[in-house]
């Protein structure tokens, strides 16, 4: 009977060897993928079982934890001014997940980044609990304050950027939410999020506006067509006149294009065009600059792409594909056009940075817990939608609009100030209340260190440019001055 | 590895690895005390209070069985009584380990302390009273009156987890008769196999290349398999009826060295695996989960995935006993089907591995007794406990592990349950006499004819 047996033997060892064999798979070739698996709940629980690390305004962290108890997670996210920081910090959630720099920048601000290897080691040595990296913004919390407070209780965005470098200094949208109401694990938090849900607050408080949201940039736009009418040489003298009637016939049609309100725009100057906002001078540059020398130089201005900052910032659009009716109308804003406000910051700091536009970013430096600077950003720039010459003409024109023009509410004594004001029609037939735009930058000896747009949402019953000018700029004023007197 | 070398027909005088026992039992027990401790640091930050009673109490339990080893089977083979030893420590310290988290229901350690403690009187008394496993053999029928009873015992009582396998007595409390049911039908087989065996093999006719045996010898086979599909389809327990189907079909390949009983057992195994697995819709869930173990069920993720999870999440070298999250598997499982993913996710791939030895080992151990054993049924018994142990082991831990669709039996030693852990000691305990007296070096006459047993004789 041992033959038999051995066989029996024998088998029994391959029973065995199969549940090593098997093991070793589960265990070792499939581990990655299932300690990694969304659904894991250990993936969510090992976020939250140290502290993580701060995102940290001019030296000040905005972010903080608290301890729970009664659930896997160990530790919970909390908020200084959650809602006036919500745009930039996003949330952190231990039920909803992470939005904006929490998700970005999330691995890092965990610990689990690979970058971090070095001091997870050594916390590992000595002992120590491991720590989240710390992200380093380059915000100006004076800035995002007096953008925050400007906004109030109006639907919109603002954002600021520092033309020299792309550096972003206020990233405000409002209504806002306070990220600190969802972070935890309560049925408060949940109550919270139910209520943040578009379908029940309609104004849609998590949305980040200065990023996420794209709007008819109105007259705004027409920063862009005067500067590609000064690249492609189509305007040379801002101060000769030009050729345009007034009403304008849209080309290939017999639509009219007409003025907001009672101004003089036929065959006026370019300067004199952009500080009344004429209609008619810019559809007019625009059809005749023709659809591939807008589209051209809106990309330039970085239209038609994505922005990471590194936060995604949806792409503004300005069609690739047009009549030349359309071109026209796009030109002064409208149609299809759409840009977000953080677009519409970069065409002001490229103008004011003499014509070169650098990449908009708001992570300043990574840092490891022991605050050693793992990773720091370098001011790149992106691309020169202008020489400097017409950098400088536009810059000129700008002034002008705010010395003498729609938008002297953002004069500031003893600064060079440059802006455009702007009032995007929207709705079927316009009927909907329009937005408010403006945008602006400062100047000092030093160049410019601020450039800033700025969209209120519930423009006013009064449909003229003055409403930019009304709404929009002081807002944009008192932004540009808590830079300034920093 | 010759058969003279495990048999005593040329070791007269051998030593009798008592000494080898006690150094084990002394690892079998520091082991789950330093795991213990281990737990209580992890979950706590201190060294629980329980460590040197308990330490003691397993330690006392350890040496008592040893010393009537001892006196009662000094033969015996040396790793069994460790290896268990070992096993059912651990189970205890992971059951521990599992009652510190308040989601998973009532304390269960202590119960299963208790449970083990019985075990081991078994494991004794089995030992004292039996002094020769041929006693067995004149209870053959008797076993198998027993064991059909223990199996069609369950039909009578409500399903628990969706398995009809419990009886439920009021004031005892729930019992798993599958589990003694195991031992006592190998018994019947061994003493029923052991008389019909030439009969079996020898009356056949050959058709195609294979042995075809004879209708009346067929009919035996026959029985049990309906017996199982039965079990299968009354209780809904795949893992039992697999159990007994696969023990019947080693049982009957060693007794008769016919290799056609093989491709008889497979081929009406997987005909009623098939045919049960199409229409019985537990089982039908269950080798959905086993395609599909990570798919979501109504959102949520299933058991299959929690497990499978908990293996993932352990890797190489685990998170550290009392650090894994093996709680996320709900309910009752973690501590009884599912307690291998807890010893996955904590103790690793590496301690999993070196827990599936510890099953191989003993396994081996087993057949190793079989070879040695010089009766024809002992043999049979031998090899028929240490098979149905392997099958067991195999289908408990690939089913876990996903290897093969879930089944719901228990991990031998390891999981909770006062059933499974008193029937395996009581399994090893007869393990041991066997091997006691096949090592022992003045064999009493064997009573069949056997062919090893006159060498023996002739030895003398």
């Amino acid at each position: 009977m041992n033959k038999p047996l051995r066989r029996v033997a024998v088998f029994c060892g391959l029973l065995v060897l199969a549940l090593l064999v098997r093991v070793n798979y589960v265990q070792f070739v499939q581990a990655d993928q299932l300690s990694n698996d969304p659904h894991n709940r250990r993936v969510a629980i090992n976020q939250y079982a140290q502290p993580r690390g701060d995102i940290i305004v001019d030296g000040k962290a905005v972010t903080g934890h608290a301890e729970t108890n009664g659930s896997d997670f160990k530790y919970k996210r909390t908020y200084t001014d959650g809602p006036m920081w919500a745009p930039v910090t996003g949330h952190a959630s231990q039920v909803y997940g992470t939005t904006m720099l929490e998700g970005v920048e999330d691995e890092f601000l965990t610990g689990d980044d690979d970058r971090l290897f070095f001091n997870r080691t050594i916390d590992l040595l000595t002992g120590k609990q491991r720590q989240g990296g710390n992200v380093v913004t380059t915000l100006n919390a004076k800035a995002q304050k007096a953008a925050f407070d400007g906004l109030g209780n109006k639907k919109g965005a603002v954002v600021a950027l520092d033309p020299r470098t792309g550096a972003i200094l206020a990233m405000a949208s409002t209504p806002s939410y306070d990220p600190s109401g969802i972070a935890g694990y309560s049925t408060t938090d949940e109550k919270n999020w139910i209520a943040l849900d578009k379908k029940n607050d309609p104004n849609d408080p998590s949305l980040n506006r200065a990023l996420r949201q794209t709007y008819p940039p109105g007259s705004t736009f027409k920063l862009v067509t005067a500067a590609a009418a000064l690249e492609s040489g189509k305007v040379t003298d801002i101060d000769g006149k030009t050729t345009s009637p007034d009403p304008y016939t849209l080309p290939g049609t017999t639509v009219p294009l007409k003025n907001e309100g009672h101004i003089q725009c036929k065959d006026t100057s370019l300067r004199n065009a952009l500080r009344q906002s004429c209609n008619t001078v810019f559809g007019k540059l625009g059809a005749d600059i023709g659809l591939q020398g807008m589209v051209d130089e809106a990309e330039k201005f970085g239209f038609n792409e994505k922005q990471f900052v590194p936060v995604r910032a949806d792409a503004s659009n300005f069609d690739t594909k047009m009549s030349p009716d359309q071109v026209a109308q796009s030109s002064i804003g409208q149609f299809d056009t759409a840009a977000t406000p953080l677009q519409m910051a970069m065409v002001a700091s490229a103008i004011a940075n003499n014509g070169v536009l650098m990449q908009p970013y708001e992570v300043e430096k990574l840092e490891a817990p022991n605050l050693s600077t793992i990773s720091q950003t370098d001011p790149k720039p992106m691309s020169k939608p202008l020489t400097p010459e017409n950098a400088q003409k536009l810059q000129s024109m700008m002034e002008t609009v705010v010395t003498e023009g729609t938008g002297k509410n953002a004069k500031i004594p003893g600064v060079r100030v440059g802006g455009k004001t702007g009032t995007a029609q929207h709705g079927i037939n316009n009927d909907k209340a329009p937005y408010a735009w403006f945008v602006s930058y400062a100047m000092t000896d030093q160049g410019s260190p601020v450039a800033v747009a700025v969209v209120v949402e519930d423009g006013s019953a009064n449909r003229d440019d003055i409403s930019g000018g009304g709404l929009a700029a002081p807002i944009a004023k008192s932004v540009m001055e808590a830079v300034l007197n920093k | 590895m010759s058969a003279s070398n495990t048999t005593t027909i040329t070791s007269i005088g051998a030593p009798n690895r008592r000494n080898t026992e006690l150094a084990l039992l002394v690892f079998a027990v520091a082991i789950p005390v330093f795991a213990y401790a281990n737990v209580g640091l992890a979950k706590n930050g201190s060294v629980p209070a329980g460590l040197l009673g308990y330490g003691v109490g397993l330690g006392l339990l350890a040496t008592v069985t040893h010393l009537l080893v001892r006196k009662f089977a000094p033969y015996a083979d040396p790793l069994m009584l460790p290896i268990a030893t070992l096993l059912n420590g651990l189970g205890l310290v992971l059951i521990w380990r599992l009652d510190q988290e308040p989601s998973l229901g009532a304390a269960m350690a202590p119960k299963q302390l208790m449970w083990s403690t019985f075990g081991v009187v078994l494991f004794v008394l089995v030992l004292v009273f039996i002094k020769d496993h041929r006693i067995l053999q004149r209870y053959t029928y008797i076993s198998m009156v027993l064991a059909l009873v223990l199996l069609v015992l369950p039909v009578f009582f409500p399903p628990v987890y969706g398995a009809r396998i419990w009886i439920t007595l009021p004031g005892i409390g729930s019992l798993q008769p599958g589990e003694f049911a195991k031992i006592i039908i190998t018994v019947f087989f061994a003493g029923y196999l052991m008389v019909k065996r030439d009969a079996l093999a020898l009356a056949s006719r050959r058709v195609m290349g294979l042995y075809l045996p004879r209708g009346r010898d067929l009919g035996p086979i026959l029985v049990i398999w309906a017996v199982s599909l039965l079990i299968l389809v009354f209780e809904t327990d795949l893992g039992t009826s697999l159990l007994f189907f696969g023990l019947f079909v080693i049982m009957l390949y060693v007794a008769t060295e016919r290799t056609s009983w093989i491709v008889f057992g497979l081929l009406l195994s997987s005909a009623g695996a098939v045919a049960v697995a199409s229409s019985e819709p537990h089982v039908k869930t269950r080798v959905q989960d086993w395609l599909h173990p990570l798919a979501l069920q109504n959102g949520a993720v299933t058991e299959t995935a929690q497990a499978r999870y908990a293996f993932g999440s352990g890797g190489l070298f685990g998170s550290g006993l009392g650090q894994g999250y093996s709680r996320l598997i709900h309910g009752i499982a973690p501590k009884s089907d599912y307690i291998l993913a807890t010893v996955g996710e904590e103790l690793g791939l590496a301690g999993l591995m070196a827990v599936l030895l510890l099953y191989g080992l003993l396994i081996e151990r087993g057949i190793r007794t079989a070879l040695a054993a010089r009766d024809p049924f002992g043999k049979l018994l031998a090899i028929g406990l240490s098979g149905g142990f392997a099958l067991q082991v195999f289908v408990v831990a690939g089913g876990v592990t996903g290897l093969i669709p879930l089944t719901g039996m228990t991990m031998p030693f390891m999981a909770q349950g006062g059933s499974s852990v008193i029937a395996n000691w009581a399994l090893v305990a007869i393990l041991l006499r066997i091997s006691d007296t096949a090592r022992r070096p003045a064999p009493s006459p064997a009573p069949s004819p056997d062919a090893e047993a006159t060498q023996v004789v002739r030895n003398q």
